[in-house]
């Protein structure tokens, strides 16, 4: 009996027998159009939509220590790369599941933010970013975006990344509809979404 | 099939007597292609000598314009509002209907036949006419041909949903671009025994009050 | 798609009528999907190259499945190159037994569930109970369904069927962390399978997953999702099985480009769904990372000319969402994990012949679903290839016999006679004791039941000016 991997691969030639190739045709909008003053105002328009908290300010440092105080946060886990100046915080070296439920909150630097979803991309293969784990177990996550990392469509946003980078998408916090379709903003992911617009450089 | 013929003549639309034949719907959506195939022939040939090929049945023509490999006939079906207005750029047929009606738009006139508000177009230019709008219009009156015989009771449901919609307009006629949907929710209007009657929208074009 | 998902079970007219007499089901149903109808409509109306991207979803998948076997090998070589294991299954015994070994290697005897439609096609979690293996759902809807004992009776909302009070009732009746005086807010009952879930999420040594997207050029998997089980499940253990049909290939990163616009503004009526997680082989998260690429019917349907387009589908309830049988019947009628107008297309399919023989036709072919579709499945056309497909094989003879008087009637000639017979007799068989009499003929009573034989309006007069 052969393998069910040459099996499959066997019926699958001899099943698309005669079938055409179509190349698909991309005429739909790859671009935006919008200026840059208009990206940051309809990515703040989309985040706040998802019952995120949007903040501009061109001191991070100051913007992250407001929510901490806000909230007395006062375990505060951060990626080993992240800029110092940002905050202080435990540096994430190999911290279990277990020990990451004790802390309060999580700050961590993003990769592409698309405008017209609301999306922040993290990509967990760079330093400043983190390893998964960090940016999905305590209760609150603060993120910070940088206004050249802001694209206008997800297309865009796809061809800046590398698929190869080990990535979360994040739109607003985690959310449920599935008791009558009424939106719960809050379950299993960080219940509470900060998103920190840096207009320092 | 009267009213329309009127409708058309008072236009000054010459109206071949040919013989008629079924566009097959009933066979190709039921599953018997086969069957069908010698109906849509007929049509074909019947028609050979028409400029142009008429129904007022939105269904009906939806189903001739899927014969991909008939051009010619696809390209000369038109359902009666689309050629009124499309083709012979008329709304107004100096219709009077003084009456208050609500339009159900059928399933195949909105997306097989594609007429979007034409046959609302027309309607609202018929004079005394007072048009109520239909609550859930757009939603199938369930009929679907032999569905309503084997889904019965789904059909049913269905049907329910949209005779309580239709009575809700308070109206004394139920105005649709096709036949059989308009048998369909006849038979329950009939049933229920209330008054409000179905009409055919070519019925209220040619109305002269 | 054994046990209550085979063709053996009830045919569809019969669990349907069942399913009407259920007024709170009804409700639930007709408020649900009205409710996601409009959301959807709202974001697809925001994006003015729809169907740009339609059309392009469609002829990226189409291209895609006519070079199968190159992208499934293509995603093959990526993923292991980058650390993952790749199996293949022609059927579900065969993905559930990998999945099993696999659990078993590891000693593991419970593991955590990310909401995967594959997964409940082959029945893993069934087949996981025979080996002593638990699978917990972690998905809020699968969750109660599965402490209800239910199926699914959706694609993307399983427990659609199910309102706040008697999901309330269900927690208190089956969870330890339900509080007391626990309302039915949903905010309220979300909390409480947070809870319920959490120290599982932390300690859970074995996830399995399905997938939404496999890119063929980089290796690269996706998991679309909203609550965050999905990535806690992805994220946290040690071991991550995902069970993928091979028609889940994507050949390019850049089609996601489509897809990740198409699929959340469809399904959820997002602009754009809470979470998304991609990974190739292995890396940040699991240490151990598998993908069983399953075939289940699926290359079957490839060798369909007519059927194959079916396999385009992305799964995002768009079309269940907007059928007047759907919401009127609930997604258990149709005995499949696949409900609604695209289960009646791909159901049938995957099971092979003979089998879920009455679902295409359980639509009225009105089309909403093909007008949804986000990758354009013409699907009343192949509900009627299905139904001429099933009729050559098994359509009854007196089925056989009145279609073909229909068609000889419905001749040219056939008209003429039929028009006079009409109009002869339409006030006899319209008349009230014809009326009663139909309520016992075969056929004639399924029309009777509801509606009267109307009065013919063939002889209706026009006035003429």
């Amino acid at each position: 009996m052969s393998s069910a991997r040459e099996d499959i691969l066997r019926r699958i030639d001899s099943a698309k027998y005669g079938m055409s190739a179509p190349v698909p045709i991309r005429n739909y909008t790859s671009t935006s159009t919008l200026s840059e003053v208009e990206l940051l105002d309809l990515l703040e328009d989309r985040i706040v939509d998802y019952k995120a908290k949007f903040i501009r300010t061109s001191d991070v440092a100051a913007a992250i220590s407001d929510i901490v105080k806000e909230h007395s946060l006062s375990r505060i886990v951060i990626p080993d790369g992240l800029p110092s100046a940002w905050t202080t915080g435990i540096t994430d070296t190999t911290l279990t599941s277990t020990e990451l439920d004790n802390f309060d909150a999580v700050v961590t630097a993003s990769e592409v933010a698309i405008a017209v979803t609301g999306t922040i991309v993290l990509n967990h293969s760079k330093s400043d970013q983190g390893r998964r784990a960090i940016s999905l177990v305590p209760d609150t996550h603060i993120c910070i975006v940088k206004p050249s990392s802001v694209v206008g469509t997800v297309v865009e946003a796809v061809a800046r990344l590398n698929p190869k980078d080990h990535q979360t998408w994040i739109s607003g916090p985690s959310a449920t509809s599935d008791i009558e379709l009424e939106r719960v903003e809050g379950v299993h992911g960080p219940r509470n979404l900060y998103v920190i617009l840096d207009l320092s450089s | 099939m009267a009213a329309t013929q009127l409708v058309l003549e008072r236009l000054g639309i010459e109206i071949i007597a040919t013989e008629q034949s079924c566009c097959g719907q009933m066979h190709i959506n039921s599953g018997y292609p086969k069957l069908a195939k010698p109906l849509v022939d007929q049509v074909e040939k019947n028609f050979a000598n028409c400029d142009y090929i008429v129904a007022p049945s939105a269904s009906c023509i939806g189903s001739l314009r899927e014969h991909e490999d008939r051009p010619a006939l696809v390209a000369k079906c038109f359902d009666l509002s689309e050629f009124l207005v499309d083709i012979l750029k008329v709304t107004d047929l100096g219709a009077e209907f003084k009456h208050r009606v609500t339009f159900h738009t059928t399933c195949h006139s909105l997306r097989v036949a594609k007429l979007g508000n034409k046959p609302q177009q027309l309607l609202n230019a018929v004079k005394g006419i007072e048009v109520v709008e239909l609550p859930a219009a757009d939603s199938c009156c369930g009929f679907g041909g032999t569905f309503s015989v084997k889904n019965s009771d789904v059909s049913g449901a269905m049907l329910e949903d949209k005779l309580s919609n239709i009575s809700s307009t308070h109206s004394e006629f139920v105005v649709s671009a096709d036949n059989s949907c308009l048998m369909h929710i006849g038979g329950g209007l009939q049933r229920k025994g209330g008054k409000i009657e179905v009409l055919h929208l070519a019925e209220v074009l040619a109305s002269r009050g | 798609m054994a046990k209550g998902y085979s063709g053996v079970s009830l045919p569809f007219p019969t669990l349907a009528k069942e399913a009407l007499k259920d007024t709170q089901l009804r409700t639930n149903l007709a408020r649900a999907t009205t409710t996601i109808r409009d959301k959807r409509a709202r974001v697809v109306g925001e994006v003015t190259d729809w169907e740009e991207l339609r059309q392009a979803g469609h002829d990226i998948k189409m291209a895609s499945l006519s070079n199968l076997s190159a992208h499934l090998t293509k995603f093959e070589s990526e993923f292991t190159a980058a650390g993952g294991t790749v199996h293949w299954a022609r059927n579900s015994k065969e993905a559930c037994e990998i999945v099993a070994r696999i659990a078993k290697e590891n000693n593991i005897q419970e593991v955590i569930k990310v909401k995967s439609l594959t997964t409940d096609e082959i029945n893993l979690n069934e087949y996981l109970a025979t080996q002593g293996i638990v699978a917990k759902e972690t998905d809020l809807a699968e969750l109660i369904v599965q402490l209800a004992d239910e199926h699914p009776s959706h694609i993307l909302v399983p427990a659609i069927h199910k309102n706040r009070d008697q999901i309330r009732d269900l927690f208190v009746d089956k969870l330890a962390e339900a509080p007391a005086g626990l309302t039915n807010s949903p905010r309220e009952l979300a909390m409480t399978a947070r809870a319920h879930l959490r120290k599982k999420f932390l300690t859970s040594r074995m996830a399995v997953s399905g997938a939404n997207f496999a890119i063929a050029e980089s290796g690269t998997l996706c998991v679309v999702e909203s609550e965050g089980n999905g990535r806690m499940c992805l994220t946290l253990p040690e071991i991550l099985v995902s069970v993928v049909g091979v028609e889940k290939i994507l050949p390019t990163w850049e089609d996601l480009g489509v897809f990740l616009q198409l699929l959340p503004r469809s399904s959820t009526g997002e602009r754009m769904n809470p979470y998304t997680s991609f990974w190739t082989g292995k890396g940040d998260g699991p240490k151990s990372r598998h993908v069983i690429l399953l075939d289940n019917g699926r290359v079957q349907t490839l060798a369909d000319e007519q059927g194959r387009e079916a396999l385009a589908c992305i799964r995002c309830s768009a079309c269940m969402n907007v059928c007047p049988v759907y919401e009127r019947t609930g997604g258990h009628s149709y005995s499949s994990v696949y409900p609604g107008p695209i289960g009646a297309i791909i159901t049938p399919q995957l099971l092979g012949e003979g089998e879920a023989k009455t679902l295409p036709f359980a639509s009225t072919l009105c089309g909403a679903c093909y007008e949804v579709c986000p990758v354009k499945i013409n699907i009343p056309r192949i509900l009627v290839y299905l139904r001429g497909k099933e009729n050559s094989a098994n359509a009854s003879l007196t089925e056989k016999i009145v279609m073909r008087l229909a068609a000889l009637s419905l001749t040219s000639k056939g008209l003429k006679v039929l028009g006079t017979a009409i109009r002869t007799f339409s006030p006899v068989i319209s008349s009230r004791p014809a009326q009663k009499i139909a309520h016992y003929l075969p056929v004639a009573k399924k029309w009777s039941a509801f509606r009267d034989i109307p009065k013919t309006r063939l002889t209706r007069k026009v006035r003429k000016p």
